[in-house]
């Protein structure tokens, strides 16, 4: 028998059969989550099959992030009902608002190695950071996912990427991913299953992992996993105080391809709009004029992305709307005790927490026609962040707080 | 399965926050979205496919975001269909489950040009231009998928068998 991929062996143990990729499977399914914005639709898609109530509601996590706290009347009125909803369903990970965005309740909570994860939220790939093979479905596939307990996936082709070597100072998860989507542009993966082999487990930290996981949808990728090793695990004892021993592939499974990155050759980078794979160099933007500055989101709200923010910050003043949520109640919590909020409010940042704020452009900063926003967020579609004639830059930490810093698009090396 | 009409074409990644802005998501209604089918990329869109479309793209149609607003959208604004090299898998399955017929057709946007009328066979995975005696060869659908999508959908494909 031929050596299986993690993203194989872990589709055959869901399927209870052995996936050769391009095989069309059913798969029972761990873990399921929705939010405030897909959770409506999902509830309406229920009840139009006569569910009054939520089947199976030990496999489901919810998690308020989208339209919270409810700038308006309408979205208050689908937190209401999905509230009820759950209470009658008795599901207990239920999170209202507050509690954080969902893709990092599902990390710090929840997801273990080797899960199969159904999300109603495309950045649900950031699960694949721990070792889950994960997609983000639409509501009536979750619906129904939700009264089955199962759902069907294509078996994708296994794609292998090494990250050999450390990254350099400033330069962090956001960068690489970016590095990829320069290098293989945004179709590359379509229908494809990405693998991540980290050489030296201590070089990518799970906040890193997550941002690259959760940018993997970027990528178009079917699915993106890093295989379990030693800082998966130290994660799952930090975060919750347990270790596990996750699945691994095959020492013999095969790939379609094979890509090694030296983290060492990557630098700081930035998305151009309107496309995730328009990457550039700090050079080659750098100096424009920026209105608003977003850190946060389930891309990099997390611990690390605010210690850098405050790094750079410290002692100085920022020159634009600065926006930072941290991505959920816990992160906000020790970026609390470590001083980065004190630092970041000095500075003039906007702090909030548990929300997906202004990637979406719902509020807490929507982009103003003809604004440059520089954001840590994952997507710089036309119109993304507000209004269609704004231009959003994606980017790591590092720069979207020297950004701030200088008023202009800069890396931590422009400032004074 | 046949499905014919006039085209309309459009790019390359066609993102979801282009095809219905996240300001629309907190509704289902079909009518209402319909009126903001690609809003940012062509505020009379909704308007031109409303006589009945097929819309012809390039790749990763449908990239970005789970909302099944965008496929709910896309049918009630009076596409009939859409034929494209390269869909995003969320958007491919939305379709699907929400009865709008999708084909993945390799080259076709270099092929088919904007106005001609077309005539696509899904069981046979082939879409033909009669004015121009053209035949295109796209990827087939599984006999189960066409299922659905004659249905009207995956809900209603499941309430059939139900009967």
């Amino acid at each position: 028998m031929r050596g299986q991929t993690l993203t194989e062996k872990i589709l055959s143990r869901a399927s209870g059969k052995t996936v050769t990729p391009g095989d069309i499977v059913e798969v029972s399914v761990d873990l399921i989550g929705f939010h405030d914005l897909t959770g409506f639709h999902i509830i309406e898609v229920l009840e139009g099959v006569g569910y009054n109530f939520l089947p199976n509601p030990e496999r489901l996590v919810i998690g308020f992030d989208h339209l919270v706290p409810p700038p308006d009347v309408r979205s208050a009125e689908i937190q209401r009902s999905i509230r009820n909803f759950a209470s009658r369903s008795k599901v207990l990970r239920f999170h209202d608002i507050g509690d954080g965005i969902l893709h990092q309740i599902l990390l710090e909570r929840y997801v273990l190695p080797g899960q199969v994860v159904v999300g109603a939220d495309s950045h649900t790939s950031t699960a694949g950071a721990l070792g889950a093979f994960a997609q983000g479905m639409g509501a009536t596939d979750v619906a129904a996912t939700i009264i089955t307990g199962k759902t069907w996936v294509s078996v994708p082709q296994p794609f292998k990427v090494v990250l050999k070597g450390f990254l350099k100072e400033w330069v962090t998860g956001k960068d690489v991913a970016l590095e990829i989507l320069r290098e293989f542009k945004a179709d590359y993966f379509n229908g494809m299953s990405v693998e991540f082999y980290v050489e030296n487990a201590g070089s990518l930290p799970m906040d890193y992992r997550a941002t690259i996981a959760n940018m993997g949808i970027e990528f178009n990728a079917d699915s993106v996993i890093f295989i379990p090793d030693e800082e998966t695990n130290n994660f799952l004892v930090r975060e919750r105080g347990y270790g596990y021993e996750g699945v691994l592939p095959d020492r013999d499974a095969e790939y379609v391809d094979e890509y090694v990155l030296d983290l060492r050759d990557v630098d700081l980078l930035l998305a151009a709009p309107y496309s995730v794979d328009n990457v550039k160099s700090v050079a080659e933007v750098g100096g424009l004029d920026v209105d608003m500055v977003f850190i946060g989101s389930c891309t990099n709200g997390r611990l690390s992305d605010l210690e850098i923010a405050a790094k750079i910050m410290k002692g100085r003043k920022v020159r634009t709307r600065c926006v930072v949520i941290p991505a959920s109640r816990k992160v906000f919590n020790r970026a609390l005790e470590l001083g980065y909020i004190q630092t970041l409010v000095d500075a003039g940042c906007v702090v909030t927490f548990g929300t997906c704020g202004p990637c979406i452009g719902g509020h807490f900063g929507v982009a103003g026609p003809n604004e440059v926003v520089v954001s840590t967020s994952n997507r710089n579609f036309k119109g993304r962040m507000g209004s269609p004639d704004s231009k959003t830059y994606l980017s790591g930490p590092s720069v979207a707080a020297a950004s701030a810093v200088m008023g202009k698009i800069a890396g931590p090396g422009d400032l004074q | 399965m046949i499905v014919e009409g006039r085209v309309i074409k459009l790019g390359d990644k066609i993102d979801t926050d282009l095809i219905i802005p996240a300001k629309h998501l907190k509704y289902t209604d079909p009518q209402y979205l319909a009126q903001h089918v690609l809003e940012p990329l062509d505020p009379e869109f909704s308007k031109k496919a409303s006589k009945g479309v097929i819309v012809v793209a390039g790749k990763l149609f449908g990239m970005g975001s789970s909302r099944e607003q965008a496929a709910i959208a896309l049918k009630a604004a009076g596409v009939k269909m859409i034929l494209a090299e390269s869909f995003a898998r969320i958007f491919f399955r939305n379709a699907i489950n929400n009865g709008l017929p999708v084909m993945v057709c390799p080259n076709i946007s270099n092929i088919v040009m904007d106005g001609d009328y077309v005539v696509a066979n899904l069981s046979l995975g082939e879409v033909s231009i009669p004015e121009k005696n053209v035949v295109v060869k796209c990827k087939e659908l599984p006999e189960i998928v066409i299922r659905i999508i004659s249905a009207g959908g995956l809900i209603e494909y499941l309430k059939a068998l139900g009967k």
